[in-house]
């Protein structure tokens, strides 16, 4: 159901390392659970509208109104590497 | 020990009429959270909390918070490693209101991490072990919570049920927990597991101590656009029937269920029978797509959960891993060293859900089978005041049992998942043992019907008299 | 072989809101890095947005000037990918049920409007010791989650100079509705393009690509331009177009392609299950229809009405600042006991006057209204002659005043007929005899360098046709 190379995919898209053997045996676990799910691909769908929401309350919207902010230190204070005032990472490339 | 056999409402009592000193209160259960031997807690606190005021409805009795509530200064892992000793610069919303109610926070409570488990194997902190019987698991993921409250290590706690989370525990460690509509309760500072299922929820001894700390949970935060003002007051469950109560048992969740254990039947076909002694009258009813709720959760919180957990990159908080300078592998490396096994897995069948070409037969379907699944429940609350199931199909089973088979371990979830997937509430009470293990009923409602839920519960518990106390 | 190019827009707005799109941290500009965060904007655990109510009306006032249809119900989506000014793993966008589709501006269809969240700012740091020798960036999350309109065109821009055109009206259409600052330098406007080409007379359209950091309006046109010419560079020699991302390098006006990530297109995008869906009221329509000013396409009407030559109308409505400064001269000049000055060529004047600027606004210029209002009737009335009139402009651009008092002071009024004049005609007659003797042959386009010596007599101050009337008449034609 998902082969080595749809499992390496995924894992690139989702930013996680897997070892071969953890890709093994998500391959195997995986397609076990997929197998399962297939199950509502035989339900008759036709027509029904999907939920996203299963509160649609009306507003939901807020004023545009300034609320503190956290102060740099605090806002910086679990940061794993910190540079000059800012969150500091290995540069992404073009 | 009589201070520790009192209930939470009790003691609230005990405390307003001045025959019980909060301190002495916080005293008892600091030291027994302190003592913990289950691991079901992460972190106790160790300040004495200020006096309550003498109106605070909650009157200084201490709480357990499921570790995924963010408390300010305080480790909220969400029992995860990528956020190992993780404090944030702010509080939950219902802690804050629980805590504005009185009531201080004791301590935080172990859990499947990220809320992804049923049986707290998962958690990156170890597994909590079943008060019961300590080789077996306590459920999840808000096992911690479960498992103090079943053991007298705290008054009461809170946790947070996505596809069971709340009740399933609660189940296996003999204790209420109820899940309240989707919307009741603010998730503002809840670490989310799957946005559109995740709600808080109270964990308690007894239906009136569920009711009294759910009073304290609920309402309209302008912090969460999901949230709902609670339509009337939440009140004191009081009903001593069920006179006029019709109660639907859906056969998909009931006789058809698969690996329903028979202990587990016998008990609820006799809480049934007690209904109708109650003046209930009891039918089955069908809710066709139950049987694909379990498809449907496992697509949709997944999905959700693959995009929740994005956020979990080594940049601005929690773990990172870097080796040779490279952003990417920075984050793969810092993500494959601080997720555990089902995070990771869930984290891929999301995002394969979610991934190119596979959208609509996984995710777009999954939600239309979540609106099918509503709409069974709105037929079904046509007929019936309430539907009732067993809350879990077995009584805990022993740690590392599932741990091997990720689908067997979903399937404890086949009884609790219909409900978050519609947004209503349900609430599990113990209804007897079976094996010397506690079994569960499980009463869902519609929308907003949590004080009738909690008045049949009431009556219910009342004729049961299950007793809670934990053989030592 | 002719290629015509088809060019469609992407614009991106950060609106002026207070607060950022969903939390409530205020908006800032040039601040030190990360005094502007929270819980929300940072992508804390457990933190939720809640969408701006004013960034919804302000996207709302936009669709309404664009003419887009609003939907009464709009729900955000998550875009999923992982980069490092983006602080929960997704951006919080508008997929596929956006808040306005349709519409129009000028010639250009509107595709969607949507709403989204900005990134934040990542500052390249250069090699740092940190991990020995490699590169190192920082992030600053002030303005993460800026609120930000995107606004999408059809294909129907067909050269270059157009796209700029275009992009400049809806600049000005956007800051008279006071929703954005709509600053390219300083980023609050953004642009890219997809820019495809086919052969002229063909309905087919090409492979695209699309055109990223063109971050003034000059280079818009010069990187559409670029690619233009590089597109049809390649058909031309037989080679094909490959779908791509280009950055634009204003310096040395290059193209080089972005490196394309193996899954960069794959963003699993899906409802924002923490945002409920966006209901959109009868009365914030009417509340954000009650805030709109005159737009370009009313404006122009407008000035048609006023037999302005539809060039005109266009231009003024198309740069409110020029039509503003009109109509203020324009009042002065009906209100004014002065010869009757007609739109037109009052029109013509503030045109004058916006070239002699180089196109800066006359507003802020030397020359006020009720100056230029004064001068055009001075020439209407023969007071001056154009000539003249064109000095005078110069001299009010340089210094400002009222025209008249320099007419007055430099004696710069038009010369009647009587003697001076008379005396004048003699004398570039007898200087030019050549062309006396041609006119009076009958070729009557001889007379110029004989008028030409009056008006050089006279500084310009001689009305031209009565010169040549008199010329004609002294040499008998
Ligand atoms: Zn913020």
């Amino acid at each position: 159901m998902l082969d080595r190379s749809e499992v390496l995919h995924v894992a690139r898209l989702a930013r996680l390392r897997l070892t071969d053997e953890e890709v093994e045996r998500m391959s195997r676990e995986l397609s076990k659970v997929l197998d399962h799910i297939e199950k509502i691909s035989e339900l008759d769908l036709e027509g029904v509208p999907p939920t996203s929401h299963v509160v649609d309350v009306p507003g939901g919207l807020r004023a545009d109104e300034p609320r503190p902010c956290l102060s740099r230190e605090e806002a910086l204070a679990s940061a794993p590497a910190v540079a000059e005032g800012g969150f500091e990472v290995p540069s992404p490339g073009l | 020990m009589t201070l520790l056999a009192l209930t939470a409402a009790q003691a609230a009592e005990q405390v307003r009429a001045g025959e019980l000193a909060p301190a002495e209160l916080w005293e008892a259960y600091r030291e027994r959270a302190a003592a913990d031997e289950l691991n079901a807690f992460l972190w106790v606190a160790d300040e004495a909390p200020a006096s309550p005021a003498d109106d605070a409805p909650l009157a200084g009795v201490p709480f357990a918070a499921k570790d995924l509530f963010c408390v300010r200064g305080v480790p909220s892992q969400a029992a995860s490693r990528i956020l190992e000793d993780y404090r944030p610069p702010y509080t939950a919303t219902v802690v804050e209101q629980i805590v504005a109610a009185g009531a201080p926070v004791l301590g935080k409570t172990n859990q499947d991490e990220f809320a992804m488990g049923s049986s707290n194997e998962n958690s990156g902190f170890g597994p909590v072990l079943n008060p019961w019987d300590r080789s077996r698991v306590p459920g999840g993921s808000s096992g911690g919570s479960a498992a103090a409250v079943a053991a007298g290590l705290a008054p009461w706690a809170i946790g947070t049920d996505t596809g069971g989370s709340i009740r399933q525990p609660a189940a296996l460690c003999g204790v209420v927990g109820l899940k309240p509509t989707y919307g009741a309760c603010s998730r503002y500072g809840m670490i989310a597991f799957a946005s559109s299922l995740d709600q808080a929820g109270p964990l308690t001894r007894d239906v009136t101590d569920a009711a009294l700390l759910f009073s304290a949970m609920v309402g309209k935060d302008h912090c969460d656009s999901t949230s709902v003002a609670f339509p009337e007051a939440v009140r004191r469950p009081r009903a001593e029937d069920l006179r006029g109560i019709r109660l639907g048992v859906p056969e998909e969740l009931t006789s058809e269920a698969e690996g329903l254990e028979p202990g587990v039947r016998e008990n609820f076909e006799a809480t049934l029978r007690l209904a109708e002694e109650l003046g209930a009258e009891v039918e089955p009813t069908r809710l066709p797509h139950a049987a694909h709720g379990l498809s449907a959760y496992y697509l949709i919180a997944p999905a959700e959960a693959s995009s929740n957990l994005a956020r979990y990159d080594g940049v601005r908080y929690g773990l990172r891993v870097e080796a040779d300078g490279d952003l990417v592998d920075m984050y793969s490396r810092t993500r494959a060293a601080g997720f555990g096994p089902e995070v990771k897995r869930r984290i891929m069948l999301g995002t394969y859900a979610l991934s190119a070409g596979y959208y609509d037969a996984y995710y777009g379907r999954a939600q239309r089978v979540r609106t099918k699944i509503a709409e069974d429940f709105a037929g079904a609350f046509e007929r019936f005041d309430f539907v009732v199931t067993p809350t879990s199909p077995t009584v805990a089973f022993p740690l590392g049992a599932r741990t091997d088979d990720p689908l067997a371990m979903y399937l404890a979830d086949y009884c609790t998942v219909p409900m978050p997937l519609a947004g209503i509430p349900a609430i599990s009470i113990p209804n007897g043992l079976s094996e010397g293990l506690p079994t569960s009923f499980q009463i869902a409602g519609p929308a907003f019907s949590e004080n009738r839920i909690l008045d049949a519960a009431y009556a219910l518990e009342q004729a049961i008299g299950f007793d809670g106390s934990v053989p030592r | 072989m002719s290629w015509e190019p088809v060019i469609g827009l992407e614009v991106h707005v950060q609106l002026s809101t207070r607060t950022k799109m969903f939390c409530g941290c205020e908006l800032s500009f040039g601040d030190p890095p990360n005094v502007h965060t929270c819980s929300v904007c940072l992508g804390l655990p457990g933190s939720l947005p809640v969408a701006n109510e004013r960034a919804v009306q302000y996207a709302l006032k936009i669709g309404l000037a664009l003419e887009c249809e609003l939907a009464p119900r709009s729900i955000f989506h998550r875009k999923n990918y992982f980069y490092p000014d983006l602080s929960k793993g997704y951006q919080i966008s508008q997929y596929d049920e956006p808040l306005c589709r349709g519409g129009r501006l000028g010639d250009v269809r509107i595709h969607r409007v949507h709403l989204e969240e900005d990134a934040a700012k990542l500052v390249h740091l250069g090699q740092s010791g940190r991990i020995h020798g490699s590169d190192r960036s920082v992030v600053d999350f002030n303005r993460g989650g800026t609120p930000l309109v995107e606004i999408v065109t059809e294909p129907d821009l067909r050269t270059p100079e157009d796209a700029r055109e275009w992009l400049v009206l809806l600049r000005n259409t956007l800051r008279q509705l006071a929703v954005s600052d709509v600053n390219m330098e300083e980023g609050s406007l953004r642009c890219d393009a997809n820019v495809s080409v086919r052969q002229a007379g063909t309905a087919e359209l090409g492979t695209k690509t699309e055109l990223k950091n063109m971050n003034s309006f000059r280079f818009v046109e010069r990187g559409i331009r670029a690619e233009v010419e590089r597109q049809v560079g390649l058909l031309e020699s037989g080679q094909n177009v490959v779908q791509e991302t280009l950055h634009f390098d204003p310096q040395g006006g290059t193209l080089t392609p972005l490196r394309s990530k193996e899954e960069a297109h794959d963003y699993r995008y899906f409802p924002e299950p923490d945002l409920v869906p966006v209901r959109v009221t009868e009365e914030m329509v009417a509340a954000a229809r009650a805030e709109l000013p005159e737009l370009p396409a009313a404006r122009a009407e407008r000035y048609l009405e006023l037999e302005l030559s539809a060039d005109t109308a266009r231009r003024f409505a198309y740069r409110p600042d020029l039509g503003d400064y009109f109509e203020r001269a324009l009042a002065v000049a009906a209100a004014g006991d002065g010869a009757d000055v007609s739109a037109q060529s009052l029109a013509n004047w503030v045109a004058e006057l916006a070239s002699q600027l180089d196109d800066a606004d006359p507003a802020e210029s030397k020359v006020a209204p009720e100056a230029l209002a004064r001068l055009a009737g001075l020439v209407t009335g023969r007071g001056v002659t154009s000539a003249v009139a064109q000095q005078v402009l110069g001299r009010l651009v340089a210094e400002g005043g009222d025209p008249a008092a320099i007419v007055e002071a430099e004696s710069l009024a038009t010369i009647g007929g009587g003697g001076e004049l008379e005396e004048t005609v003699r004398a570039a007659i007898e200087a030019n005899p050549d062309a006396a003797e041609r006119v009076r042959a009958g070729k009557a386009e001889a007379i110029g360098p004989i008028v030409g010596y009056v008006m050089r007599e006279t500084k310009g101050r001689a009305d031209g046709g009565q010169v040549t009337r008199m010329v004609r008449e002294r040499l008998g034609v």
